[in-house]
């Protein structure tokens, strides 16, 4: 038994493959986990809509600076623009000065501040509202450190997109995404590793077909299920969760198959390097999923994270068509205010394609 | 010529895989590259279909150099070990998806397959996994066919399987050289190698001779006994105390004996092993087989 | 050399998986020190015998013994009787020589003293001191052929079971191989082979052919060429398998 023992470890450490698998994985992605998980918020992006401009919403802006948790990303002139503004998708929330700001805090007026949050993504959006709600607070008790509690202002808070906070809503889209990597990426780097595997590949190689005609013919079939798929996701969506729809279908139609072409072509890079079928489970699984889940933003906010993982997170194709289908589901914006996002798959897809062809063996060495 | 190869060599890290390896195959011949395990055998195919580039020295197939892969990989058929199949298909999908990427149809070419064809037809909605390893061959060998393909690899195609299988497969062959088919097939069984045109022996990467078998064996250079005994263990033992044993191997049922002299005589060692005890011993003089052959060429690379 | 006890022994030995009957009530006896060739086409059934055998398969019915062990009630025992080698497998490739035999000797349950002891002895035998501590991987094939058999031989079994062991081996190295096999037969371990090479059925005391799941010939290699009247083992396989009609078993 012993001895037994003593073997499987010989086994394990001669192998470096699963000795990173063992030993890199799990830091990384405890440092993942430590530094994504995270409730509270910080740098996020907000609007002013201050129509008080007096000493008291200036004092309150500046506590919102100091704080951390916001930046200020532009002022607004008028309500009209607050729409816009949220479309844009720059901005989390909004807050507004009523005109008589000084007079109301003092006497207790609710409507003297109000926070307008984005609420596709409910959680964060509760937490904007009371992170928000405490700095007036804050400054209340600056003002009037005599005034007792229940006098105390609570700024008025609204949740666009989604005012019944809905998790479902953040949900599908995110589950979606998800989905389609797998199927997509995965399932793709399997199949061309197992014709790796089992030898197939070599006979297939000595023939008239060109190897962009084998990566081709391996990935249609795939390109069809992730379709049937995400439709059937978004039936789903519709029908049994009553997710909005806001946006053009074509537009939705036409992002979603871009995405799946993107994560197919990951799928394809990622067969290129993996040897074996199992190979090509672990590199998806660990190298791709887990990373795709934690920073897409599905779960966790990313602006929260430090910064290093934000940026890491505009690497993963997910956040972006994540951004697009709140986008054009729950916002409704036109692709047009898009663009940016759908032109970043776009190249990324060009990029790993490009990659992909390149690396792929016309030869076995 | 159909294959030419001239002083192919090939290093994977320290092991010299394949060192100037010389020789060629015309067309309509069978041609065997036999040797053990480990020889080379199949990087050298793997050259010569352009899956790797070799170290150094070139060769050229069906009349291209090894460079130009799209044109070799349109007109040669290959069956690399392993029986490199769809286990998941039919017998019949797996031959109509061969026949397809190579442009062509089942139809087309059937006249060159159907000896072999026939023999699985029976089974043709059969998973391809689910076959015996006789009937995988015979199906390996007919989607590396049915291209009509102008040079045939096949990479070890006997390896694991029975004699009666052996045999039927190296009947099929010979009877496609017919339509003027260059052969390339590689094997470890020595018996083999009279079924073949020509052969080359090829051992650790080394080709130790190339020629037909009968002139390798008449070029075998000295006398060979045959010990015939009830007790090949004690014999053996014996005979390695003679003074003059140069060799002594088991053959089947007899002991292949080389000896140190240039004409030695059989009655001296049958009267020293008479003298060690040993009843019912006979020596004769035979002629070497090709594996004596290879043996003895092995002998003297190492 | 050869005592007369059977140190095998089958009665009826059936084997069915579903409607598919693979070992068909076959019986058959191996003697002591003996070398027993195991032969028989692909399909033939005698890989499932053999797993039966060695004690990693349960048969339908019919009974059995091997080395005075029950293959029902001890097949623990059984496997810790007999050695074992493959041609698939023998000895872990990324693990040094040494490694392997201090494996293997702590799995037959060997002492350390003992271990160190029959490492010794084995590596000075086979010339192999320089590789001790070099994975297994650095050998030629036909190396690591005589060293499995060689580890396989490590808790002194009574009897080997070798399946096809020299695959795809040199003819040299093929022989050396046979050498050590005679040597250990001289020794009085029996040795079961199977092997597709007919010349080693030669060196065989005794040989069976199974057909289509059932024994069709078992006797030695000279009265069954003189049976059916050729020279060759060869000759004698191809006459009885030829007709085989089925195809092998998964």
């Amino acid at each position: 038994m012993k001895g037994f023992i003593i073997k499987e470890f010989f086994h394990i450490f001669r192998d470096r493959r699963s000795l990173i698998i063992l030993f890199g994985m799990p830091i990384v992605q405890i440092l993942l986990f430590g530094f994504a998980i995270t409730n509270e918020i910080r740098n996020v992006n907000i609007a002013i809509l201050d129509k008080a401009r007096d000493a008291s919403s200036e004092r309150i802006v500046e506590k919102m600076l100091a704080s951390g948790y916001f930046i200020i990303d532009s002022y607004l002139e008028s309500e009209n623009e607050i729409e816009s503004i949220f479309r844009q998708g720059k901005i989390k929330a909004v807050v507004v000065f009523g005109p008589n700001l000084e007079r109301n805090l003092g006497a207790g007026d609710t409507g003297a501040v109000q926070v307008i949050a984005d609420a596709t993504d409910p959680n964060t959006a509760n937490t904007i509202a009371s992170y928000a709600a405490s700095v007036v607070r804050d400054y209340q008790a600056e003002i009037n450190p005599d005034v007792a509690l229940p006098l105390q202002i609570i700024p008025e808070v609204r949740m666009v997109y989604n005012p019944e906070l809905k998790g479902v809503f953040m949900f599908i889209p995110g589950t979606m995404t998800i989905i389609l990597m797998l199927v997509s990426a995965m399932m793709t780097s399997i199949s061309i590793a197992r014709e790796k595997e089992t030898g197939t590949m070599e006979v297939l190689l000595v023939s008239p077909l060109k190897p962009v005609q084998v990566v081709a013919g391996k990935v249609l079939p795939y390109i069809l299920l992730a379709s049937i798929n995400a439709a059937v996701i978004l039936l789903l969506g519709y029908f049994v969760f009553k997710m909005p729809m806001q946006g053009s279908l074509i537009a939705l139609l036409g992002t979603t198959l871009l995405f799946i072409i993107t994560a197919l072509s990951l799928g394809i890079l990622i067969s290129t390097v993996a040897h074996t079928q199992q190979m090509a489970m672990m590199i998806s699984l660990m190298g791709l999923m887990l990373p795709t889940i934690m920073l897409s933003g599905f779960v966790f906010p990313v602006d929260s994270m430090p910064w290093p993982l934000r940026v890491l997170s505009n690497v993963i194709p997910a956040k972006w068509f994540i951004l697009i289908l709140k986008g054009l589901m729950l916002k409704g914006v036109s692709i047009t205010y898009l663009w940016k996002e759908v032109l970043i798959l776009v190249l990324m897809t060009v990029a790993l394609i490009g990659l992909s062809v390149k690396k792929y063996a016309i030869r076995l060495a | 010529m159909e294959i030419e190869v001239e002083n192919i060599s090939k290093s994977f890290g320290d092991v010299r895989a394949l060192d100037r390896v010389t020789f060629d195959v015309k067309a309509g011949e069978l041609f065997g590259l036999i040797g053990p395990d480990g020889g080379g055998k199949t990087t050298l195919f793997r050259i010569l279909t352009t899956l790797i580039l070799p170290d150094s020295g070139h060769a050229v197939v069906a009349g291209h150099p090894i460079t130009d892969y799209r044109a070799i990989r349109r007109s040669v058929g290959y069956m690399p070990g392993r029986f490199s199949l769809y286990p998941d298909l039919s017998v019949e999908e797996n031959l109509k998806f061969f026949a397809s990427i190579f442009g062509t149809t089942v139809e087309e070419n059937y006249d060159l397959i159907r000896d072999i064809y026939v023999q699985i037809e029976p089974f043709r909605k059969r998973r391809a996994g689910a076959l015996s390893g006789g009937m995988k061959q015979k199906l390996a060998l007919s989607c590396a066919l049915i291209h009509k393909p102008r040079v045939l690899f096949l990479d070890e195609p006997t390896t694991g399987v029975d004699p009666v299988s052996r045999k039927e497969f190296w009947e099929m062959l010979r009877r496609l050289r017919q339509d003027g088919m260059a052969i390339l097939v590689s094997t470890a069984y020595m018996d083999e190698a009279s079924l073949c045109d020509r052969v080359a022996l090829i051992q650790q990467g080394r080709i130790l001779t190339t020629n037909t078998t009968a002139n390798i064996t008449t070029t075998f250079g000295r006398p060979l006994f045959a010990l015939r005994t009830r007790n090949i263990y004690k014999v053996t033992q014996d005979v390695q105390e003679y003074t003059y044993t140069r060799s002594i191997y088991p053959f089947g049922e007899h002991l292949h004996y080389t000896d140190k002299r240039e004409k030695p005589d059989p009655d001296e060692l049958r009267t020293f092993l008479l003298n060690k005890g040993h009843r019912d011993i006979e020596v004769s003089i035979i002629e070497p087989t090709i594996e004596d052959a290879f043996m003895e060429l092995a002998e003297k690379e190492s | 050399m050869t005592a007369s006890e059977p140190i095998i022994s089958v009665e009826g030995l059936t084997k069915k998986f579903g409607s598919f009957t693979a070992v068909n009530a076959i019986s058959f006896q191996v003697m002591r020190g003996e070398i027993f060739g195991f032969l028989g086409a692909n399909g033939a059934g005698k890989t499932t015998a053999m797993k039966i055998l060695i004690g990693i398969s349960r048969p339908t019915s019919g009974k059995a013994t091997v080395a005075g062990y029950d293959i029902y009630k001890d097949t623990e025992q059984i496997k810790k009787s007999i050695g074992y080698m493959s041609q698939r497998f023998s000895l872990y490739n990324d693990l040094t020589i040494r490694e392997n035999i201090e494996f293997f000797g702590g799995i037959y349950g060997l002492t350390t003293r003992e271990i160190r002891d029959k490492a010794e002895a084995l590596v000075e035998k086979l010339g192999l001191r320089d590789k001790f501590n070099r994975p297994i991987s650095d050998l030629p094939l036909g190396w690591k052929q005589k060293l499995a058999f060689s580890v396989a031989l490590l808790h002194d079994p009574k009897i080997i079971f070798l399946d096809e062991p020299t695959g795809g081996v040199d003819p040299v190295t093929r022989r050396m191989f046979w050498n050590m096999i005679y040597e250990a037969a001289y020794r009085g371990v029996t040795i079961f082979v199977t092997t597709h090479y007919m010349d080693e059925a030669e060196y065989c005391d005794r040989v069976s052919m199974m057909v289509d799941g059932k024994i069709e010939a078992l006797d030695s290699p000279a009265r069954l060429k003189e049976m059916y009247g050729v020279n060759s083992m060869n000759d004698v396989f191809l006459r009885l398998a030829r007709n085989q009609t089925r195809a092998e078993i998964a």
